[in-house]
């Protein structure tokens, strides 16, 4: 029998993880989006045009070589403003995720461990925060304070951790039941110790999924937000201000709404297949 | 001899929903210093009511302890802090869990898990021992369960290994800090009948050779018959019969014994194939 050890788990799972082709594609367009965004001013074409350039004898110059995508109604190459533009989306969905998931996630596992009270308060918060959609939450936000990016994460965030806290939580009550718990707990172990490296580390798995999924997500109620106008303010790129701002010159001028919305529409399919394919290799069912 | 674990008049009842229900009437039982020890009853009859109290796992409430001592190496357990009790668990007295399959966590290896309960032990029991010296207990300890390579044990994930080498494993885990009362509820149950053949004789004679006591909590009296030299037959929340497992098996006195010996398949006559 060859030494079953020997053969390391990671290489296992990558093995599985790259015989599903959606998943594949998936991880494909997440990370050819974040490098895109992330190398944005060494790679696109017109780095300029990022900002408030204008040039009116290029206006509304449909797709070519020298304008891939196109240009908009002040003559702006607008692959140059999507790829830009794919940073505020996935800005968005890092910090609304990275509040929101630690965040949730611990608010799940006391609900789930602790029970009573605890459980009672936390859970009704939840209750109370799913029965609000984030886009109106965001509108109220953006209606007190000022349109902003910083105000509509902050808004997003504060209403998305509880589906994360429900997904731990359903979790938790099936972990904290089993044996090596009750082992843990007879030994005496700290509360932080059962918490964090008896029950977490299973439920990584199926956070992971969630996250993946729930990036697509976020970066769809941003990009709404930013079509209402809520969102990041001009002229900084956005791929939602810039489907609002070409939707006035459909049918004639498509490219300028269509290309950005089929941006957005690319990025969140992107994490979406990425989160189906690591449910598929996780195989966790529970999640959504 | 002295018993090392005395168990006197234990009197238990749960309340829920404004009604109270004894589980426990006045158990009494004693485990001797190296002895092996039955208890044997049907589900429901206390059995592991007693063991939990002896374990102090029985949440209160709803559980009430009315009466009764809990005599362990001298001392009463009902009546001692509860940092000293936390303290003996898994140290002096330890317990063998019964499901090898929900006792282990799926995430970690098994020395990882087996070094942190003996990292936790250590710290109560104000021994200092390095993280070599923890790695060598345990793999001394997986060799002691007949593990034949104990260092590719150590590295597995639980679900690389057998259900027998898992409860194997949780043996180990009982043995980790030199406990003197090894407390086994039922283990082997979700095994074949050969496995846990086999896991019952590693118990027995693991706990001759180290001469330790245990009380094995059982409903199974093949079991009985494998492990203990003396017997505790419950029913009900009250011991009806005790004494030597070999004139207990010959002469039961009470009918419920009987029934109980009665109740034991057996393998007689002719099978038509």
């Amino acid at each position: 029998m060859s030494d079953l050890t020997a053969l390391s788990n990671s290489y296992q799972n990558w093995y599985r993880f790259s015989r599903n082709p959606t998943a594949v594609i998936g991880l494909i367009i997440v990370v050819v989006s974040i490098l895109a965004a992330i190398l944005a001013p060494h790679i696109t074409p017109y780095p300029d045009h990022a900002g408030a350039f204008v040039d009116f004898r290029n206006r509304h110059q449909p797709p070519s070589w020298d304008h891939w995508f196109g240009t908009d109604n002040v003559g702006r190459d607008i692959l140059t403003r999507v790829i830009f533009g794919l940073r505020v989306s996935l800005l968005l969905a890092f910090v609304v995720l990275i509040i929101a998931v630690p965040f949730g996630t611990i608010m799940g596992l006391l609900a789930g461990y602790f029970g009573g009270w605890t459980e009672i308060v936390i859970m009704r918060l939840t209750d109370i925060a799913l029965a609000l959609p984030p886009l109106i939450m965001a509108l109220a936000v953006a209606a007190v304070l000022e349109p902003s990016l910083m105000n509509a994460m902050l808004a997003i965030a504060s209403l998305w951790w509880t589906w994360h806290t429900r997904l731990v939580y359903s979790m938790v009550r099936q972990i904290r039941a089993l044996e090596y718990v009750e082992a843990a707990e007879t030994l005496g172990a700290s509360k932080f110790h059962i918490l964090f490296r008896e029950i977490l580390p299973n439920c990584v798995s199926a956070i992971a999924v969630k996250t993946s999924l729930d990036a697509g997500f976020v970066i769809l109620v941003g990009a709404s937000l930013s079509f209402l106008g809520l969102g990041i303010q001009p002229p900084t790129p956005d791929l939602g201000t810039m489907v609002a701002d070409g939707a006035q010159g459909l049918p004639d001028y498509w490219w300028e709404s269509m290309l950005p919305g089929v941006s957005i529409l690319f990025v969140a399919l992107g994490f979406n297949l990425l989160g189906d394919g690591l449910r598929d290799l996780f195989d966790v069912e529970d999640v959504r | 001899m002295t018993a090392l674990l005395s168990v006197q008049g234990l009197s238990v009842s749960f309340s829920t929903y404004g009604r109270t229900a004894e589980v426990l009437k006045g158990v009494s039982l004693d485990v001797p210093q190296g002895a092996q020890v039955a208890l044997v009853g049907e589900s429901g009859s206390g059995k592991s009511v007693t063991m939990k109290a002896i374990m102090g796992l029985l949440p209160q409430p709803p559980a009430r302890i009315h009466a009764g001592k809990i005599m362990f190496d001298g001392r009463d357990l009902l009546t001692l802090p509860e940092r000293e009790r936390v303290a003996l668990r898994g140290t002096a007295m330890s317990m063998v869990f019964q499901d090898p399959m929900s006792s282990l966590n799926p995430v970690w290896t098994i020395e990882d898990q087996l070094t942190t309960i003996l990292k936790y032990a250590d710290r109560r029991l104000g021994r200092d021992r390095d993280r070599r010296g923890r790695r060598a207990r345990v793999i001394e300890v997986l060799s002691q369960v007949r593990m034949r390579d104990p260092e590719r044990v150590a590295q597995s994930f639980p679900i690389m290994l057998s259900g027998g080498m898992r409860q194997r494993v949780l043996i180990a885990m009982a043995l980790l800090s030199e406990p003197r009362l090894l407390i086994a509820d039922e283990p082997g149950t979700a095994l074949d009948v050969t496995t846990q053949a086999q896991i019952l004789k590693l118990l027995r004679d693991l706990v001759e050779a180290q001469g330790l006591a245990l009380l094995m909590i059982t409903h199974n009296l093949g079991v009985v018959r494998e492990t203990s030299n003396y017997v505790y037959v419950m029913n009900k929340g009250e011991i009806v019969e005790e004494g030597p497992t070999a004139g207990l098996f010959a002469e039961p006195r009470q009918q419920y014994t009987r029934d109980l010996i009665a109740a034991v398949p057996r393998l007689t006559g002719r099978v038509a194939l």
